[in-house]
């Protein structure tokens, strides 16, 4: 059941444009499941009006974390503000990854891409607590673009890092680590979060091998909650493709029900 | 003291004057986690059209300065699937609830209309005459006097309910629209609807929504919807019912003053989806803090 609260950031951090604010929401964090996400006001007024999802990134006791990226207006307005404020938000929200699954002493794949890591932090932890063997590949343009690896490692989750210009890690798309790393092992499940283009691509590679993926889309929503019918992809169940909504019945898909831009 | 908030429409008494705008409540249902519904003067549902819909594809929507602009294109699931899953769900909850209804042409208004009527349990239609129409080269009823009479004298022939006429703001003279539709026999007229309105990005140079095109919503419509509400209500003798832009109660008392019976709110559901209660809240609180008997006192006292 989603809360309207007002919740205290009590931490903050900030690397260039990426952002990791920690609030105090007990009873949204009991809720709080991995993949679900808050809709957030970014200031007071009218202007900007409507609120931003944001993935929730983490969990611990009565606190939740967000982690996202400068991208526009309200998360700019969102990222001057100061801990100790106090933060207005709706959620969780969302029906988050699918975790009935077989995931003990299962491999998983948890393949991230610039902010799109945001949801694979509180992921990663509760696979692991479900005996998964978890593996994190991170991938960004550069190394400023992977600010929360170290978050992972600390937490006792392997990662392994790409960057584009090979700043960091190795060099080249995330997909392609994705793809070399399977050949060493082959994952029994992915779960995917980053830009469209990668996701499809992730998507792509889980067919080829086989191994079913959860994949994590991002849209602009109006609501959150499923009232405004505004943040739309074409999903196709049963052979049946409609526009549902990323809010309601996602953020979290299964790849093969997801048709891509361009396809059918 | 109390306030009484009740509100007569003639054709309809309401608790309050406070109803939530289709379009920006969804089927109801999707509101139960936030407020209670019977707390409200009225739920006026998404748009239905007889079979479901598919909706236009995203971008849907875009932000602008203090508003939105939606081209959902009225996906729906159609008034079957409506009247099995949705419909119960809401007379639950102890709803009154309002069906806004569509039409590719006035046939399939009219039949959305018979199926709707064969239910118990609904207040009222609000004849959602801004759906492109088939017959008239994509053009919408609501654009016409002409176009406008017609459709709500056919709707009104065929209802055993009260029909209201939802208008377009995208209008020259909504007055001329407004006597339109009483003449055809409305038993009201709800507006604004939302404004046609674009948005682009300057970086791709195309519009950032995928239709092109969409309605323009929230507070930035509120100064243009209250002047078109004041003009309506100063020129038909049937109850008015104001919204554009209502975030707050302070909102809501300038629609009533302006001539509006009751107000519909929008946007603002997306924002804080307790909207409508906190307004009702703000509306008896700002009668109390001036000694108004009834909220019904307020209606049409704009001092010019």
């Amino acid at each position: 059941m989603p809360l309207v609260v007002r919740a205290p950031l009590v931490r903050k951090q900030s690397w260039g444009d990426y952002h990791l604010f920690r609030f105090r929401a007990p009873e949204m964090a009991e809720a709080a499941r991995p993949g679900q996400f808050v809709m957030i006001r970014p200031g007071e007024t009218t202007a900007p009006l409507l609120r931003r999802p944001v993935s929730l990134h983490g969990r611990d006791g009565g606190d939740l974390e967000i982690f996202f990226q400068v991208t526009g207006e309200g998360t700019s307005l969102l990222a001057r503000r100061r801990a100790g404020e106090t933060l207005d938000l709706l959620g969780p929200l969302g029906r988050g990854f699918d975790l009935d699954v077989p995931l003990d002493g299962r491999t998983a794949y948890l393949v991230g891409g610039g902010r799109g890591v945001a949801p694979l932090f509180f992921l990663g932890l509760e696979l692991a607590a479900r005996g998964a063997q978890v593996k994190v590949l991170y991938g960004g343009r550069t190394a400023a673009d992977l600010p929360v690896r170290d978050r992972f490692e600390e937490a006792g989750l392997e990662v392994v890092c790409s960057t584009d210009d090979g700043s960091f890690g190795r060099r080249g798309l995330v997909t392609a680590l994705l793809e070399s790393e399977s050949s060493l092992r082959r994952p029994d499940i992915l779960f995917v979060c980053g830009p469209d283009p990668m996701m499809k691509a992730c998507a792509g590679i889980s067919r080829r091998l086989g191994v079913p993926a959860q994949v994590s889309l991002e849209s602009i929503m109006g609501c959150g909650f499923g009232a405004c019918w505004g943040c739309v992809h074409r999903i196709a169940r049963r052979g049946e493709a409609k526009w549902r909504k990323i809010c309601e019945d996602g953020p979290v898909f299964p790849a093969e029900d997801i048709v891509w831009n361009g396809e059918g | 003291m109390k306030t009484d908030l009740s509100v007569d429409l003639g054709f309809l008494k309401l608790r309050n004057p406070v109803l939530a705008a289709s379009g920006t409540f969804g089927y109801g249902t999707e509101f139960a986690p936030f407020l209670d519904l019977s707390a409200l003067g009225g739920v006026v549902v998404k748009g239905l059209y007889y079979g479901p819909r598919e909706g236009n594809p995203p971008p849907r929507i875009v932000e602008t300065a203090s508003g939105m602009i939606n081209a959902i294109g009225l996906q729906g699931v159609g008034v079957e699937a409506f009247a099995a899953d949705v419909l119960p769900e809401l007379r639950k909850a102890g709803a009154s609830v309002w069906v806004n209804v569509c039409g590719e042409d006035e046939d399939e208004y009219l039949r959305v209309i018979g199926f709707l009527d064969r239910l118990d349990g609904l207040a009222a239609y609000e004849l959602n005459i801004s759906c492109p129409n088939v017959k008239r080269n994509g053009l919408c009823p609501a654009l016409r006097a002409d176009w406008t009479f017609d459709l709500v004298r056919a709707a009104k022939a065929r209802s055993r309910r009260p029909v209201v006429a939802k208008l377009s703001p995208n209008v020259t003279d909504i007055v001329e629209i407004a006597r339109a539709a009483e003449r055809a026999g409305a038993d009201g007229v709800s507006l604004v609807n939302t404004f046609l309105a674009m948005a682009i990005d300057p970086e791709t140079r195309r519009p950032r929504l995928a239709n092109g095109f969409g309605g323009l919503s929230g507070p930035a419509i509120k100064p243009i919807a209250l002047r078109m509400v004041y003009q309506a209500a100063s020129a038909v003798k049937i109850p008015v019912i104001g919204m554009g832009g209502v975030m707050t109660g302070r909102d809501a008392v300038e629609f009533l003053i302006a001539g509006a019976k009751a107000v519909e709110v929008g946007t603002a559901n997306f924002v804080d989806p307790a909207s409508t209660v906190r307004v009702i809240g703000d509306i008896e609180a700002f009668c109390l803090e001036r000694g108004i008997a009834r909220v019904s006192d307020l209606v049409g006292t704009v001092r010019i």
